[in-house]
């Protein structure tokens, strides 16, 4: 039993950690403490850093949990504890 | 029609509506009442998250917030969005597979401990009365600006329609009744933002045209807004770190985001979907319907910002004569929430950097006294300094609040628009109201009488002790709302300091940390709370003066209160782990527990 569930758990985290470091990475990296290199660009009337604090950020979020809640069907299935 | 025979119209409508719903989604068991029965589809319980979540202060007062700060308004935008990364991830999924009612339950059962659930009872009943406070309040004023009747006749009201559906119908109605809010509010959200949007930039999309140029063709709208407010002694609206510093900014967005995920009415709309992927699924479904709302914000900000400086100083940027200044100038003076001293006997309103009136800002009126221009006397003003290269002292008084509610009229929009805002203002404020009413209620029933006080109630008992304490919670909120204490604003930083630094650690370690005992839990929630209390009390005094002024040289490491939430979760995570690490593992049946929550089958 050295063990499919404790594999399945692993690789959860993995998961969970891209996802949380990507989570950290636009909201604190691009929007707060790089704010001032990214405000050199500008898109449209928006200086980069602060779409990302304002617009970005909640974007990147969205997607983020969309991708993780795909992400953890498939490993539920490959790894066999799936609901149906 | 005249506004407020529109407002009746849309306000009558929508509480038709929601009572219609709580008179179809009755609650028949306790399964029904503290999770409508397990049967909530993904996408319904992602909108009734996202109205439960969106409260009035979204709803009325967020956008003015950033309008104001500019650039550092984006801790709430990131730290009320940013949480449901969290909520989606590290506890929804296993929560809803440990498939029981109550966030208490959990605590108690996880860290085999009556004394952890009645401390997780006694946090999440302070962090929702606090939150309810606010709510009532938001109905109040909303009743009285555009229904005009009393603040208390609004809330009466408001108390009623609450009381008939969430004592009715229990966790059923309230999913129900808040889908319906939901799009109630939306709509109201995103149709003046659009007018507005169009008006100013001619593009509808307000993501957009937050970052489009203006049709006046004076260049795009933040660029225009730096300058503006440069000029008037402001810094600039885009420009980070005017008000706060980025250590503190970083804080406080980290506290809001922990502390939404650790908010036991938000928590517990996971417990209601049929499956542990319908929870995972259901938070993307709750942050997509927040996401239209808190991308539309920001632009509202700013262009009410833009609007209200363009109205006040005139095209000539010198000020309005006070006699021809717009309707809507007037009634908010009416309210309070609005006041003009005129510095240097111009007769004209001017804004600019600069407080108008001494203390803290705030007018004082001298009751009902009118001015020669038939203003309102106050009684503080302040000296009228003028602020960096400002062309003249800032003698107006705008209370963040009306922003939002004043934006319709500011822009000139039709006045259905400004009785669909009171309608959706409503909506926002009733609908986080029963969220935190029934997680009271079913923490009272469930978690205090049936398992800790009065263990062989029948469900038949518990459904009814849970109405009751429903109606009881209610008749507190509304008392909260007509006396607020003096201090709401503080004790909304209360609310996600406390559940940042005590729930959300405890869930964590509960279901990633299976070494994590009953002692380290409990002593971990206790020095969180205990510290992130103190903390807040120590510097905005509740109940007691202050014992330090509230500025960066006295704060730790120059996190202020708003960010306390950051350093008492730290301080929970190392208390836990060290008394755990010094005690006695779970036993054998609790770890057992734990393997089977974080798998979904």
């Amino acid at each position: 039993m050295s063990n499919p569930k404790k594999e399945y758990w692993r690789a959860n985290i993995r998961l969970v950690g891209g996802c949380l470091l990507v989570w950290f990475g636009v909201s604190f990296g691009c929007g707060i403490l790089l704010v001032d290199f990214f405000n050199q660009f500008q898109v449209g009337g928006y200086k980069l850093g602060f779409w990302f604090s304002q617009q970005g950020s909640i974007f990147t979020f969205l997607v983020l949990i969309f991708f993780y809640a795909f992400r953890m069907n498939t490993l539920d299935r490959r790894y066999g504890v799936d609901e149906d | 029609m005249d506004l407020q025979t529109l407002t009746y119209l849309a306000i009558g409508l929508t509480f038709a509506l929601y009572i219609g719903i709580a008179i179809f989604s009755r609650a028949s068991s306790t399964g029904d009442f503290y999770v409508a029965g397990k049967h909530v589809h993904p996408v319904a319980n992602g909108m009734a998250t996202a109205a439960d979540w969106m409260s009035a202060a979204s709803f009325i007062s967020m956008a003015g917030l950033i309008g104001f700060l500019g650039y550092e308004g984006g801790v709430y935008l990131m730290g009320w969005t940013g949480g449901y990364v969290l909520l989606a991830m590290l506890l929804a999924p296993y929560l809803r597979k440990f498939g029981k009612f109550t966030v208490p339950e959990f605590i108690g059962d996880r860290y085999y401990s009556q004394l952890a659930r009645v401390v997780a009872v006694i946090c999440l009943i302070f962090i929702s009365f606090t939150y309810i406070a606010g709510q009532m309040r938001g109905v109040g004023i909303v009743f009285s600006r555009f229904m005009e009747v009393p603040i208390e006749t609004g809330l009466y009201i408001g108390m009623g329609v609450v009381f008939i559906y969430a004592v009715l119908g229990g966790m059923k109605g309230v999913t129900y009744t808040q889908v319906a809010q939901y799009c109630v509010l939306i709509f109201a959200y995103t149709v003046p933002a659009v007018f507005i949007a169009i008006n100013a930039t001619g593009t509808p999309l307000p993501q957009i045209a937050l970052g489009s140029e203006l049709v006046d063709g004076s260049g795009y709208l933040l660029e225009k807004l730096d300058h503006t407010l440069v000029d008037l002694g402001f810094g600039a609206y885009t420009a980070p770190f005017n008000d706060k510093s980025m250590i503190d900014v970083c804080a406080i967005t980290l506290a809001l985001m922990v502390g939404t995920a650790g908010l036991p009415h938000v928590i517990v709309r996971f417990f209601t979907v049929p499956k542990v992927r319908d929870a995972r699924i259901s938070a993307g479904w709750a942050l997509l319907f927040i996401t239209l709302l808190y991308t539309t914000a920001p632009a509202v900000g700013a262009l009410s910002r833009m609007n209200l400086i363009a109205t006040v100083n005139g095209a000539d940027g010198n000020g309005t004569e006070y006699v021809i200044m717009p309707n809507w100038f007037k009634t908010w003076e009416d309210s309070g929430l609005l006041a003009w001293y005129d510095h240097n006997n111009d007769s004209k309103v001017q804004y600019a950097a600069g407080k108008a009136f001494a203390g803290d800002g705030k007018p004082a009126f001298a009751g009902d006294q009118r001015g020669i221009h038939r203003e309102r006397v106050t009684t503080n003003p302040g000296h009228g300094d003028i602020v960096g290269n400002a062309p003249f002292a800032n003698e107006l008084y705008v209370d963040r609040d009306i922003m939002v509610l004043a934006n319709p009229e500011i822009a000139g929009l039709p006045n259905w628009v400004i009785a669909l805002i009171a309608a959706g203002g409503i909506a926002a404020a009733l609908s986080t109201a029963a969220g935190l009413l029934l997680v009271i209620s079913s923490s009272v029933s469930h978690d205090l009488l049936k398992s800790t006080f009065t263990k062989n109630i029948s469900e038949k008992q518990e459904l009814m002790a849970g109405r009751l304490a429903a109606g009881v919670a209610i008749a507190i909120a509304g008392y909260l709302g007509l006396n607020p204490p003096a201090f709401v604003a503080q004790v909304v930083a209360f609310a996600f300091g406390l559940a940042a630094s005590s729930l959300f650690p405890v869930i964590l370690m509960g279901i990633f940390n299976k070494r994590m005992n009953k002692w380290g839990a409990i002593s971990g929630m206790l020095t969180g709370l205990g510290f992130t209390l103190g903390y807040i009390i120590y510097f905005k005094g509740v109940f007691v003066a202050p014992f330090a002024a509230n500025i960066p040289e006295n704060w730790i490491l120059g996190i202020s209160p708003e960010g306390a939430g950051v350093i008492g979760m730290a301080l929970n995570f190392i208390v836990a782990t060290i008394v755990a690490r010094n005690t006695a593992p779970p036993p054998a049946h609790i770890q057992q527990l734990v393997d089977t929550i974080r798998v979904p089958r």
